[in-house]
């Protein structure tokens, strides 16, 4: 009787300690989490149903004009634009990203491990600095230029900054290596016998793609779209420094609307669709997926 | 010849890449020590541009900024993060699945919405935007990677061990201590490298939430970008490539380990 007793003692003291563990390692995070996460991007969601104040301070009387706003062909044709050079960089990146990958998982042993390290550098280089060396190389006294005029090439410099094609460069040229990581993990997993199967069976080289080696990467191919696409849409600062100001995505609507309009209601607006890409991209990915979201292969 | 294109392709193929990606970076750096001013033709050898940075007072604030925040969020993150990967390794909760989708937001929404999610709640909340702001906004977006890079750690470290520390009577804490602790120190090392260079490099999130007197570096660049080119940005550059290139090596050699 006496031990059944210690027992159930022992077994509360157990649960006792577990539970301040786990108060212990689990609690900063999510005190953390809550109020500098979840609390700011609520206050996203509720500011952008608010009205904008004769000062642009933010009026607390509810609100849709923020959303009705977005109509006017001129925020349209930003989302246009937005939508382009997502699209052409999720587009291009993969064209480079997905041979490059195939390669690479087939080079020695050796050799991979250092050609790997070479593509997660960039990775973890500022990516203000990489688009600046572009600016560099193409401004009209830049570098390719001056080389150009020099071997007679050229009788004048080709204006190459500050235009689409600029901006759509320092994008890709930013977020290759995010399309890269998550494809050569995926294709690094394929199962070579499914390969020679395939090949044994009779099947062409282009065959065994597309019927075996695309489909079992489309979780690398989804998941390097998401990591391409969805920050493609937020990074201001490459229209503003390679396209000159002239062509305006959704991130620098909203850098405008809260620091030089003062509009933040619709900044948090513009910011909330920002937020319902991203899920709905997340949604597609886990139900193609099933749930492993560690399966990004981004770190 | 079919083959022969066959063979070649994917090695030329791959080698265009990478001059893709380090061709402009190597032309950066060396213009950083070319003595003519205009970034264009190779006139001399000069160290000067570096020297003229150290005497560049706003520089050097910058410097100071980005190096007291990269240090603090490293600290906030790195605990932080440690400890949620040793709780959610070690035991069963509720809100388990909520807290992993919490800890993959950071990671996926676009930088610019947390940048200004934390600027509305700073400025609702009274705080002033300065070297705090900057450590939150930093801290919020480093500890998932941390998560991630510690638990990956944890995935081939024996459970066994830690029951029998704790079956010879050693205590939660001193397990911790004793057991888990040198365990997942590579993992702990590499996740607080990475926040540190996550921090150093930041350039949205750190946009918004940076005071007038707060600039980091990456923010001095972009300020100074906008004026147009010159060495003195290069030299800059070059130096914060190196910075971030030492702390990626050291990072891959621990998370290896």
């Amino acid at each position: 009787m006496d031990n059944v007793v210690e027992q159930k003692k022992m077994k509360n003291t157990m649960k006792k300690r577990t539970r301040q563990s786990i108060f212990i390692t689990i609690g900063p995070v999510y005190t953390w989490m809550t109020l500098f996460l979840t609390v700011p991007l609520l206050l996203i969601v509720v500011i952008s149903f608010m009205q904008r104040g004769l000062y642009g301070g933010i009026v607390y009387e509810p609100t849709i004009k923020n959303y009705v706003a977005l109509i006017d062909p001129m925020y349209m044709k930003v989302f246009g634009t937005s939508l382009i050079i997502a699209i052409g960089t999720t587009i291009l990146c993969l064209l480079i990203a997905y041979p490059f990958s195939y390669f690479l998982v087939k080079v020695s042993n050796k050799y991979r491990n250092i050609l790997m390290l070479l593509i997660i550098i960039p990775f973890w280089t500022n990516s203000l600095v990489r688009v600046y060396a572009w600016i560099v190389l193409l401004r009209s006294e830049g570098v390719i230029n001056t080389i150009l005029l020099n071997v007679k090439f050229i009788d004048e410099p080709i204006k190459m900054l500050y235009s689409y094609g600029a901006i759509f460069l320092g994008m890709i040229y930013t977020l290759l290596p995010f399309m890269i990581l998550p494809l050569y993990s995926s294709i690094e997993k394929l199962d070579v016998a499914l390969l020679e199967a395939a090949d044994d069976l009779g099947a062409s080289t282009w065959q065994t793609f597309r019927h075996v080696t695309l489909p079992l990467t489309i979780p690398g191919i989804i998941a390097g779209s998401l990591l391409v696409f969805i920050p493609s849409l937020g990074y201001f600062f490459i229209p503003d420094l390679m396209g000159g100001g002239k062509h305006m995505i959704i991130g620098n609507l909203i850098k405008n609307q809260f620091l030089t309009a003062r509009n933040w209601p619709f900044g948090s607006a513009l910011a909330l669709i920002l937020i319902l890409i991203t899920l709905g991209f997340v949604m597609i990915y886990l139900k193609l997926v099933g749930g492993d979201k560690d399966d990004m292969g981004v770190m | 010849m079919k083959s022969r294109t066959r063979k070649i392709f994917p090695p030329v193929f791959m080698f265009l890449v990478y001059a893709f990606i380090y061709i402009p970076i190597l032309i950066l750096i060396i213009f950083s020590f070319n003595e003519s001013r205009l970034n264009v033709v190779w006139t001399g050898f000069t160290l000067d541009w570096y020297g003229k940075l150290m005497k560049n007072h706003e520089v050097i604030r910058a410097l100071i900024n980005t190096v007291k925040v990269a240090f603090a969020t490293t600290i906030i993150s790195t605990v932080i993060g440690t400890l949620t990967a040793v709780g959610m390794y070690r035991y069963k909760f509720k809100g388990k699945v909520v807290l992993d989708n919490l800890l993959y937001i950071p990671m996926v929404i676009p930088e610019i919405v947390l940048g200004i999610a934390l600027l509305i709640f700073f400025n609702k909340t009274n705080i002033p935007l300065g070297l705090w702001t900057l450590i939150i906004a930093h801290s919020t977006f480093c500890i998932p990677f941390v998560v991630i890079t510690v638990k990956s750690r944890m995935a081939g470290f024996d459970k066994a061990q830690e029951e029998a520390a704790m079956d010879l009577g050693a205590g939660q804490f001193k397990t911790f201590i004793y057991i888990t602790l040198p365990n997942i120190l590579p993992g702990v090392i590499a996740g607080a490298l990475l926040s540190f260079t996550l921090s150093l490099d930041d350039v949205i999130t750190s946009f918004f939430v940076a005071g007038p007197r707060s600039t980091t570096l990456p923010l001095q660049i972009f300020s100074m970008v906008k004026f147009g080119v010159s060495p003195e940005i290069n030299a800059l550059s070059t130096l914060m490539l190196l910075t971030s290139l030492t702390l990626a090596l050291l990072s891959e050699k621990f998370k290896t380990k």
